[in-house]
């Protein structure tokens, strides 16, 4: 199997993952996607130093990943291309604030290499609580919820389809790098100066299929207006979830549960 | 129910593709469209569909003259499917690809549910029916991609090279199926022993033009017919012919 092969598979895993059975798949998507943009507020709305209280907002994800069943690896290793571009944010605060504001020791930690970390948590916290959401939620049940906020129907077929042409354009990809391969034994990935044909081939052989897909849709009767699966009905357990997670997110952003705990017990 | 009227089509000026184009097909009627590569029976079916328009000439479904404003009237009609069955599957798992037509044309989820239930059950493919469509095998994703056509409930069926890429045993499931389908049925093959097997009468493009319509008994045993527009006699004939 070749990488893109592997990337494809990687994509069909998720339409499975989110065809789960646990607790939290049972709840009703927008439950979900409130809890989650919720989640993505608080988190995002700590200070460049608050790193300490933020570090507890971990306790939702890892919650999450164990009632879920979602595996934390298949986390870390679906999105390890993005993590590291998630981790470079801030990777430059050190320098401008040198600034001592804790001292370990008799090593002093600056400013900016809090405000880094700070930053590079908020990154990952927020990755992991989107994961999660698709993990557990299928692809068009997320944007029937999105509808049933009222976002607008040509942007919630653009992000359906969006997620559809991803899958189309690898596989496209997947055919063209074997191709290639099998004619370049020995050279590993695509010569540079192969990349711009290479690129405008996979385009117009994406674009052909993208077009075949969706004239197969018009023939059966598609007229701007996409059928999304029916969104399950909200109920009171789906409120709770909500209202507890919330309700948490907001204790923990200002109670600072980790200073709380380490006072304690250096008393 | 299909007619064809002096049509003629070209992707580019000077290079025609087809010309002069007239058929007529009754309802009911099985109908292989072969010919060579290039021949124009793709472009056929494309015209038919309202996906091209032709340059001159008429196609009408039905008595309904094939253009923009009597496309969903037409296309309700028919239900094509397609060469290659990924780019029909676009839905997660065969359920939801079956059940997106009859939704868009109206039916309650209820009712279009009702409907994928019995087309599984009319073609014994019960099983797949929650199954990703990215772990099943090109055969069962034939079958499925026939599936969601019926699933229209369409009055003709157009098929563009059913049988390919098919082992023997999925091969011969997907013929039995056709042989089955009570609709009108056009059907574009290079499997001349599938079009002998499903079709009644067959239409030979070359050229763009039509160069035999007739019983698929007589036209499919004529040798030097077929070699003329490099063809040969179905393998099941070849050698008592």
């Amino acid at each position: 199997m070749n990488k893109m092969e592997k990337a494809l598979h990687e994509l069909a895993e998720m339409d499975e993952l989110a065809a789960g059975t646990s607790p939290i798949h049972g709840l009703c998507a927008p439950a979900k996607l409130l809890t989650t943009i919720a989640y993505i507020a608080v988190v995002l709305s700590f200070g460049k130093y608050q790193l300490s209280g933020l570090i507890v907002m971990v306790l939702y994800p890892v919650l999450l990943f164990q009632i879920s069943g979602v595996s934390v690896g298949s986390f870390f290793y679906k999105l390890r291309i993005v993590l590291p571009l998630v981790m470079a944010v801030g990777l430059f605060n050190p320098i401008f604030d040198r600034r001592i504001l804790i001292q370990i020791g008799t090593v002093g930690v600056s400013g900016g290499v809090i405000s880094m970390l700070t930053l590079m948590i908020k990154g990952v916290f927020c990755l992991m609580a989107s994961y999660l959401l698709m993990a557990t939620t299928p692809i068009d049940v997320l944007c029937a919820a999105l509808r049933k906020f009222h976002l607008p129907a040509t942007l919630v077929t653009l992000l359906l389809l969006t997620y559809r042409y991803i899958g189309v354009m690898t596989e496209e990809l997947a055919v063209m790098t074997e191709a290639y391969a099998l004619r370049a034994p020995g050279q590993k990935g695509i010569h540079v100066s192969a990349w711009g044909s290479f690129l405008g081939q996979l385009l117009l052989r994406s674009m052909d299929r993208a077009e075949e897909l969706y004239n197969s849709m018009l023939l059966r009767g598609y007229h701007q207006h996409f059928h999304y699966a029916p969104v399950k009905k909200c109920t009171g357990k789906d409120a709770a979830f909500f209202l507890g997670c919330t309700a948490c997110f907001l204790l923990l952003r200002f109670v600072d549960l980790a200073q709380l705990l380490g006072s304690l017990f250096v008393r | 129910m299909i007619e064809f009227k002096h049509v003629d089509f070209s992707y580019e000026k000077d290079r025609p593709v087809l010309r002069d184009l007239s058929f007529r097909i009754e309802k009911g009627e099985s109908v292989g469209l072969i010919g060579a590569n290039g021949a124009g029976k793709s472009t056929v079916m494309k015209l038919l569909l309202g996906l091209l328009s032709p340059t001159s000439g008429e196609i009408l479904v039905d008595g309904v003259r094939v253009e923009k404003k009597t496309l969903p009237e037409i296309r309700r009609k028919l239900g094509f499917v397609l060469q290659n069955s990924d780019n029909q599957m676009f839905m997660p798992t065969v359920y939801e690809d079956m059940i997106f037509a009859p939704l868009n044309y109206g039916l309650s989820r209820e009712a279009a549910e009702q409907r994928v239930d019995a087309v599984l059950q009319k073609l014994g493919l019960q099983e797949l029916k929650h199954r990703h469509n990215h772990r099943i095998s090109g055969g069962e994703k034939r079958m499925a991609a026939i599936a969601t056509i019926l699933a229209m409930e369409p009055e003709a069926v157009l098929m563009d090279e059913p049988s390919s890429a098919l082992d023997p045993y999925n091969r011969r499931l997907v013929i039995n199926t056709i042989r089955e389908l009570k609709q009108t049925k056009l059907i574009t093959s290079h499997d001349l022993d599938m079009i002998l097997d499903t079709c009644e009468r067959v239409i030979l493009l070359s050229g763009g033009s039509i160069a035999a319509d007739g019983p698929a008994e007589v036209i499919l045993r004529d040798r030097a017919l077929l070699e003329a527009h490099r063809m040969e006699l179905p393998f099941c004939l070849a050698g008592r012919a």
